[in-house]
């Protein structure tokens, strides 16, 4: 029984923060938000150099080989420095790929979402904004060789930095008849865009499909039958967005506490006071918990897939609600700086808005967990 | 990461599932008194009461490992408990194995491990709750005696003890106030000695007044030396810290609750279909997982040597929580029915769900109130100023 970290895990941890420390710290990152891309993408070659970008894309396919809980490592640190970049959304296009299955497509995309050159993302959502299966209007049309795609997706991870899409749609009237599709963000009939939100270092956007044609070649599994490959990358997503809130988290406690025990008042450092000093505790206990929930979840994406859906949602639910309270809670107990643009830690309330939805909320997250439970 | 035991472990596993196949059938009165005593000698044959003491005392010589795998199989099984001396076998034992003469062990070891008689714990006082180390009942050494005068409160069984362990004060001017702390053990038949029980919100009295008037204690059985009671008490509270057997206690009243909110109606369906009901039962057990997993991630650090840490107060704090608002929301699903006491022909199940939303603070405050275990997180983990 080992619940914990190896050491080259440990090794892969300091490995990060100390790139980051030192490539993309937070003043970088105030400066990369406000820019064009939203993020820069020098640190981008470089961590594909490091074999990060494709970290969980095996080694024949020109990545590290490495797994989910290697991932967490590397996202809650990426989390913790508030880093911009669709490694997230790249990640999640090359799992699609790698659940498909067909060599020739690995062959196709995998080196190149590796690699750095492509930047992928999943296309999920609509106006409904929906996770039901059901939810999918995007309609794809046989016509010979190719699919015709018409629709909307929205609230789409990085769509103004991907230039591949990994899109789901319609293939027949039952609610799970649905395909997943590689689209080319330069192809006839496709338009993305993307949007800053109200946390500057994550963008959000649309697609848009009028006609758009997709090889069958470029249909990821058999068309019709994508759900349960979908409902794992959403759970994938899931557990992604909780390792970087859990980082983000953890770093939101770290300056709340130091600012706590360096804030002076009636002549003694806040942190003194009870008033101040259970919040952090409770702060302490919801992180911990998080980090716990996560890191199995991150281990039953190789060793108990059964496991995945209860254990992806409990921890997404779980944090999304300890973060969004650690964030409140951090701007409060800084007083009047924390409403400051100078201040960091608003920067952190922000991001946990951002993840709050991301992947699902804890009400739909809870809500599975009680189906799940025989409710 | 990796979940799974080792080959030795998996044997203890099938050892103990055999056992329990074997003595604890399907259908067993577990509250017969004849099937109480023979399983307590059986366990006892099997050295898994005090499971992890040393052998030479009469222990099981148990690996943490294994510690785990027996309270999990047991608590699974709802089995009854490894002993019935508990405050002897929790805390008080491993005090006299640790700190205790050779004589006092002989005397007082094999009959906790028998269940001969019960202990009680005197730490509380009526003016030193939270701030235990203030604590004023006084010894004074005369001849071969202590001579001990004071109150204890909040003393747990303390009407149906033999025996109590005692912390009082032998030296008021010591540098710091735990310094001047011994530990005495103390037969409560001695004279001097008088028991209050008092009554609890629930009805029932568990716990008692103790005081204590020129009460003769032979120094013979002084725990440990003369000022070492805080340090005595302390180390010896926690040897292992998966806290799994409440975990998996809790999950056995999340299914009870689930089952609850299947048979009782809120708006004109049953309970179970309500979103919010299903919602906080989802919540619940979001936070029993999260203690179940908190453990092992803490009983990992212990397996790689690391020493004992305030990790449990983060568990302690999940655990108040829920047998809080689990024993709340019960009554919440009971609706106007939640109102009527046992007894009446109109109460629920007998009033075992009214009992649950009462009985809470044994658990919660007992041990160290929640908002102490907020200073220990605080203090000892974020490293805050202590106030």
């Amino acid at each position: 029984m080992d619940f914990g970290f190896s050491e080259e895990q440990d090794l892969l941890r300091a490995e990060v923060r100390k790139l980051l420390d030192g490539r993309c710290a937070l003043e970088r990152v105030r400066k990369l938000m406000e820019t064009g891309p939203g993020y820069d993408p020098d640190v981008w070659r470089e961590l594909a150099e490091l074999g990060w970008l494709g970290l969980t894309i095996p080694e024949a396919y020109g990545g590290a080989g490495l797994g989910w809980v290697d991932l967490v490592v590397l996202l809650q640190e990426t989390g913790r420095s508030l880093f911009p970049s669709p490694l997230i959304s790249t990640t999640l296009a090359a799992a699609a790929v790698l659940e498909s299955r067909s060599e020739e497509q690995k062959q196709r995309w995998l080196p190149s979402l590796a690699d750095g050159t492509r930047v992928g993302t999943l296309a999920f959502l609509e106006a409904s904004d929906s996770f039901a299966p059901g939810a999918i209007a995007l309609t794809g049309k046989p016509d010979g060789d190719a699919w015709l795609l018409t629709g909307e997706k929205r609230y789409v991870h990085d769509a103004g930095a991907a230039n591949l899409f990994v899109v789901a749609f319609r293939t027949g009237g039952a609610a799970t008849d649905l395909a997943l599709a590689i689209v080319d963000a330069g192809a006839a009939g496709v338009t993305s865009a993307g949007f800053p939100t109200i946390d500057a270092t994550k963008r959000l956007g649309t697609l848009k499909l009028e006609g758009a044609r997709v090889p069958r070649s470029a249909v990821l599994g058999v068309p019709g039958a994508a759900w349960p490959a979908i409902e794992r990358l959403l759970d994938l997503g899931a557990v992604a967005v909780t390792a970087e809130l859990t980082g983000a988290a953890e770093a939101a406690l770290a300056i709340t506490t130091q600012y706590a025990k360096d804030r002076l008042q009636f002549g003694h450092p806040i942190g003194k006071y009870q008033g101040v000093k259970h919040p952090l505790a409770e702060m302490h206990v919801e992180l911990e918990s998080t980090k716990s929930l996560l890191y199995y979840a991150a281990w039953a994406v190789a060793e108990s897939p059964g496991e995945l859906p209860r254990s992806a949602s409990l921890a997404k639910a779980f944090g999304s609600d300890a973060f969004t309270r650690i964030g409140i809670d951090g701007v409060q107990l800084h007083g009047a700086v924390g409403y400051t643009a100078e201040y960091d830690i608003q920067l952190y309330l922000k991001r946990a808005k951002w993840a709050r939805p991301a992947f699902g909320d804890s009400d739909f997250h809870y809500e599975r967990v009680a189906r799940l439970g025989g409710l | 990461m990796d979940f799974k035991l080792s080959p030795q472990e998996e044997a203890f596993r099938a050892e103990v599932r055999a056992f329990l196949d074997q003595n604890l059938p399907e259908g067993a009165n577990k509250f017969d008194p004849r099937f109480l005593a023979e399983w307590n000698k059986k366990v006892r044959a099997k050295r898994w009461v005090g499971f992890s003491w040393p052998k030479e005392v009469g222990g099981g010589g148990g690996g943490i490992m294994e510690q785990v795998v027996l309270k999990e199989e047991m608590s699974k099984r709802k089995a009854p408990p490894l002993g019935v001396c508990f405050m002897g076998l929790a805390w008080v034992g491993p005090a006299i194995i640790q700190y205790g003469t050779e004589a006092q062990k002989q005397r007082f070891i094999p009959d906790i491990l028998d269940g001969a008689y019960q202990w009680c714990t005197g730490y509380s006082e009526p003016s030193t709750g939270s701030d235990l180390a203030a604590l004023q009942c006084k010894a004074v050494r005369e001849g071969d005696s202590y001579v001990v005068n004071g109150q204890k409160i909040w003393t747990s069984i303390a009407m149906w003890s033999k025996w109590i362990i005692l912390l009082v004060r032998t030296d008021p001017n010591a540098a710091s106030k735990h310094d001047g702390i011994t530990c005495l053990l103390v037969e409560m038949s001695t004279p001097g000695i008088e028991v209050r029980p008092i009554q609890n919100m629930s009805g029932g009295a568990m716990f008692a007044e103790v005081f204590f008037n020129d009460v003769r204690v032979p120094v013979e059985n002084r725990l440990g030396a003369e000022g070492q009671g805080w340090q005595v008490t302390v180390s010896a509270l926690q040897s292992e810290r998966s806290s799994i057997a409440e975990v998996t206690a809790m999950y056995r009243k999340l299914e009870e609750l689930q089952e609850l909110a299947k048979r009782t109606q809120r708006n004109g369906q049953p309970a179970a279909r309500d979103p919010r009901v299903r919602r906080q039962l989802a919540v619940f057990e979001a936070k029993i997982e999260a203690m179940k997993l908190n453990g092992l991630r803490a009983l990992t650090l212990q397996l790689k040597g690391a020493p004992l840490s305030s990790e449990t107060s983060i568990n302690k704090l999940l655990r108040a929580e829920l047998e809080v608002d689990m024993g709340d929301f019960a009554l919440e699903l009971l609706g106007s029915a939640a109102v009527y006491r046992s007894g009446t022909p109109e109460t629920v199940d007998g009033g075992r769900w009214q009992t649950g939303a009462l009985n809470w603070p044994e658990v919660v405050i007992g041990g160290g109130t929640p908002n102490i275990q907020k200073n220990i997180i605080a203090e000892r983990i974020l490293h805050l100023p202590k106030d």
